[in-house]
């Protein structure tokens, strides 16, 4: 009897331990956020008997970093595809050995199908292949359309792209706007206006920390500084509670918003103010800010299936069906130039055509690279930023202050 | 002659408990310890590095801040909380109506969840649109960033502890008055002493293993605190506790190195030093306790 019980314990927990059976392969996805793959996946799955696809989503890409750390760290649990975003993709990048080298796989013929710089970003130094790109961030600025014209300003989204060729111009424009802050918080403002300056921010292309000697750095600080000097921030942090209530209540009349942020908009500002959002062209000449990348780990027990699953994902099809499902902007110029695209409107924002603001965004840029501990630098100049937002710090000292913290996180 | 199975079950009974504390106990410590003298990074084990990383948190100056700051909303959330809950207990000690339901009502904080209570709070003391701030306003006074400055920051933050938790000590502390003799009382009655003189003669003496209860309790839980200031934070680097560290705890300032900036040896050594400061503390509260004997 009890070896008879033992054995049926065992019947049961191996139940447990392995969704995989013979007949069949099931991929597991790690995503965070939104993709928009659900669609994409159904019909993989209907054109290859016998895989099935389960994706395991984590909300906010803050709580999917450190648990994708783990896994990949004690080799188990990362699935057979993952999600990098193009700030983390960075430190793998430095171990490329983690991931299964996609050019086993057949990767290397599709180099024509990204945008020559997104390709880069995950080629490794010895030309290992790590992830195949999905989308890009591409940046428009996105304005109330309703406080502008309470202004007295144009509100016509093509008038109000012309208002600011420049992000001087805009700082002039902000400055005669009555009834709300001009935009949301420095931190994000800044992040928008660094991504134009050249093609590396506070690493130069050999991983050497040049915040404090890079020109770029500091013409975006030094233009951020402007705007908050001139009283345009409504100073609250992106992110919070307060920022999410600000899409509804008016706090602030624009947000630069790269195109992953237009779902965030929509749900924040919700139903009620349908039409009221717009999006227009960003000062200066464009940029973009994240972007992410599919990588297959080394741990999955199903390379193969895994890089076709990828490259599949990553195709200007799918690329175009995530891009219709989510709006999030493809990285393949076949499928920027899709005229599904190029054409797509968005009704939530006044069917703004923002297949065609974002791709001229992400034409006219030149690649940026970020370098290793780029995020944790960036964290510590927002909150320099914020500093001087709060008053507590004069814009030179938040200046030494930020350069002081990273030379001391870089060590 | 005793049996095999009576010399050794008791051991048995007990070996439940030490399993799972060492597993779940006493190697993450030892393990912990050994990370701490590596570096040891997001792509795995580094090289032995000795005492490096400890040597480099004596000389980060966020290390201190974080300390300064524990400390601070420490004594902030601990001194206030107590002496209300000696008041509290006090009144709850008399003879009241509905005195169920008011020790009851005092213990409702505590089931309330620390999340829902960092929530909540964060919005009374919201910048732009918090009731602390309408009141203030009412009164004539300006409104205060109150992420902005450290005091401000604190009282914050200490609030919401002193909230959840002053009740909880309310109950030990009346639970340890109900003990205390009630002829001691009558007495100092008879004697012409008054309900204060009362209480600071003969109440707080009576229960003071409790109030030592209470205390090394509270100084545990504020050397760990972590979720109230993380919440208070809010937006996407709220772990660094403010744009100038104002409110970054202890807690919060490990978390960020080992899961934020993925220096796990860096995050370990300031784990172990965290241990070591609560372990000191509470000797010090144990030979004060042995002393009052």
């Amino acid at each position: 009897m009890r070896r008879l019980f033992a054995l049926a314990t065992v019947v049961a927990l191996s139940a447990c331990g392995a969704p995989a059976t013979d007949d069949g392969t099931t991929l597991v996805v790690k995503t965070f956020s939104q993709f928009g793959y659900e669609d994409l996946y159904r019909e993989y799955e209907a054109s290859h008997p016998g895989v099935k696809i389960k994706e395991e989503n984590i909300g906010k890409l803050g709580d999917y970093t450190p648990k994708l750390q783990q896994w990949m760290q004690t080799g188990k649990g990362a699935g057979d595809v993952v999600a990098l975003e193009e700030g983390i993709l960075v430190q793998f990048m430095a171990k490329p050995d983690q991931f299964v080298d996609l050019r086993e796989h057949g990767a290397a013929s599709l180099e024509p199908n990204f945008l020559p710089w997104k390709w880069k970003q995950a080629v490794s130094g010895d030309g290992k292949i790590v992830g195949l790109g999905t989308d890009v961030g591409a940046q428009g600025m996105c304005y109330r359309k309703d406080l502008f014209a309470a202004a007295g300003l144009p509100a016509d989204r093509s008038d109000v792209g012309a208002l600011w060729p420049t992000w001087d111009a805009y700082i002039e424009v902000g400055k005669s706007f009555k009834g709300a802050k001009f935009f949301d918080s420095a931190g994000g403002v800044f992040q928008n206006v660094l991504m134009q300056q050249g093609d590396h921010t506070y690493y130069d292309t050999s991983n050497k920390l040049v915040i404090d000697s890079n020109p770029g750095v500091r013409e975006a600080w030094d233009t951020t500084i402007r705007m908050v000097e001139a009283g345009l921030s409504a100073n609250v942090d992106q992110w919070s509670p307060q920022w999410n209530a600000g899409f509804k209540n008016g706090a602030f009349a624009t947000i630069p918003c790269p195109s992953w942020m237009l779902g965030t908009i929509e749900k924040q500002a919700g139903p009620e103010l349908k039409g009221k959002w717009d999006v227009t062209r960003v000062p200066g000449d464009g940029a973009v800010r994240g972007g992410s990348f599919l990588a297959v780990p080394k741990q999955s027990q199903h390379q193969k299936e895994a890089a076709e699953l990828a490259k599949f994902l990553t195709s200007a099809r799918g690329q175009t069906a995530a891009f219709k499902s989510r709006n999030n902007f493809p990285s393949s110029p076949q499928a920027i130039d899709d005229p599904v695209v190029r054409e797509f409107t968005n009704p939530y924002f006044g069917d703004a055509p923002v297949g065609k603001i974002f791709g001229e965004s992400v034409k006219a840029l030149k690649p940026v690279y970020l370098g290793p501990d780029n995020i944790a630098i960036n964290d510590r100049v927002v909150n320099a930023l914020t500093a001087v937002e709060q008053k507590k710090l004069t814009a030179d000292e938040a200046w030494s202050k930020a350069v002081a913290d990273a030379q001391r996180l870089v060590k | 002659m005793k049996t095999f199975s009576e010399r050794f079950s008791p051991y048995l009974f007990v070996a439940p408990f030490f399993v799972i504390f060492a597993v779940f106990g006493l190697f993450p410590l030892v393990y912990t310890a050994w990370v701490s003298v590596h570096e040891w990074d997001i792509a795995g084990q580094g090289g032995f590095v000795g005492l490096d990383n400890y040597v480099m948190l004596f000389s980060d100056p966020d290390f201190w801040n974080a300390t300064c700051n524990t400390i601070g909303m420490l004594v902030l959330a601990t001194v206030p909380q107590l002496f209300c809950a000696l008041v509290l207990a006090s009144l709850l000690n008399q003879k009241l109506r509905g005195l169920t339901f008011l020790r009851m009502g005092v213990l409702l904080p505590i089931v309330t969840s620390v999340a829902a209570v960092g929530i909540v709070f964060s919005q009374i003391f919201d910048r732009d649109a918090g009731m602390a701030n309408g009141l203030l306003g009412l009164a004539g006074f300006a409104p205060i960033d109150w992420h902005a400055d450290k005091w401000s920051s604190w009282t914050a933050i200490a609030t919401m502890v002193n909230w959840r938790w002053t009740g909880y000590n309310a109950l030990i502390y009346l639970a340890a008055m109900q003990a205390v003799p009630r002829d001691l009382y009558e007495a100092a009655t008879v004697d012409g002493a008054s309900k204060v003189r009362q209480f600071f003669s003969i109440t707080v003496p009576n229960i003071r293993p409790a109030i030592l209860f209470t205390v090394i309790m509270s100084t545990i839980a504020g050397m760990q605190l972590f979720t109230e200031p993380l919440i208070f934070g809010q937006g996407g680097f709220a772990i660094s506790g403010g744009s100038l560290r104002q409110f970054q705890t202890l807690s919060m300032f490990m978390f960020e190195k080992a899961f934020r900036d993925f220096d796990y040896g860096y995050g370990s050594a300031v784990a172990w030093l965290i241990f070591l400061m609560i372990t000191l503390l509470a000797v010090v509260n144990f030979l004060i306790t042995r002393r009052s004997r």
